[in-house]
């Protein structure tokens, strides 16, 4: 029993799977691209830089790097509290 | 415990090159691939590999504890606070480019040479997320390689791990 129930919903998710990879939209063509548009046109423009990434990593989304610099800052403190202490001199 | 002569050596006529690498490509983060996180992590290797190849007694000598986190917090610190500096018009605003200061010349559109002193706020918020970075890891190579000499608590064990 437990075979069969194997069986069916391995075939219910490969048959899901296969009929999304049918309605797929060609790689390298977003479904919107304004937002792409206007940071490609924009960037040297308002940001000065010549390039667009840190533009926008620093800029647009500046929010997220503080994000990803708060991860590290509590990843070390991780670290620092499981190591810290233990060592006896 | 340190590794051999040949190590040190190699170890100590590349270690200032890796640190020079690793600041170019912080300074370059707005006009090359790369940025504050790829060139603090390229600085933070040359730590790993001074901590394989000398002894900790070594690099505690060449560095104070606390310089990795005051690097780290003044970092975080010095990004907040660029990013609240143009909180009148919006947090994380790039109130430096086009003015014509330092950071402030306006650029061509189109393909162009590269000018370093271009774009504003970003090459101050690369520097310091560069130093975070650095500071961040460095602290963590530097704690993972104090735990490689932990010593267990109670007599029984440390029997044990004696043979």
């Amino acid at each position: 029993m437990g075979n069969a129930l194997k069986w069916v919903s391995f075939l219910f998710f490969s048959l899901i799977l296969i009929w999304g990879l049918t309605t797929i939209h060609p790689f390298g063509e977003p479904l919107q691209s304004d937002m792409d548009d206007y940071f490609i046109q924009n960037a040297q423009k308002e940001c000065a830089a010549n390039n667009v990434v840190t533009s926008i990593v620093f800029d647009y989304r500046g929010f997220d790097t503080l994000g990803e610099a708060t991860v590290l800052f509590t990843a070390v403190i991780g670290v620092a509290a499981t190591f810290r202490g233990v060592v006896r001199k | 415990m340190s590794m051999s002569k040949i190590v040190k050596t190699i170890t100590a006529l590349t270690f200032w090159a890796i640190i020079v690498f690793g600041l170019y490509v912080v300074i370059h983060g707005h006009l090359t691939p790369g940025g504050g996180f790829q060139g603090g992590a390229v600085i933070a290797s040359s730590t790993a590999l001074f901590l394989v190849a000398f002894s900790k007694e070594d690099f505690l000598r060449k560095y104070k504890d606390s310089f990795f986190s005051v690097a780290e917090s003044g970092g975080l610190i010095l990004f907040i606070s660029i990013a609240f500096l143009g909180i009148g018009a919006t947090f994380f605003y790039n109130f430096i480019a086009n003015s014509g200061g330092v950071f402030g010349n306006p650029v061509p559109l189109g393909i162009n040479d590269g000018d370093l002193n271009t774009a504003g706020t970003l090459p101050p918020m690369n520097m310091a997320v560069g130093l975070e970075v650095f500071g961040g890891i460095s602290m963590i190579l530097f704690f993972m390689f104090l735990g490689a000499y932990l010593k267990p608590f109670n007599k029984e064990e440390s029997e044990v791990h004696k043979r």
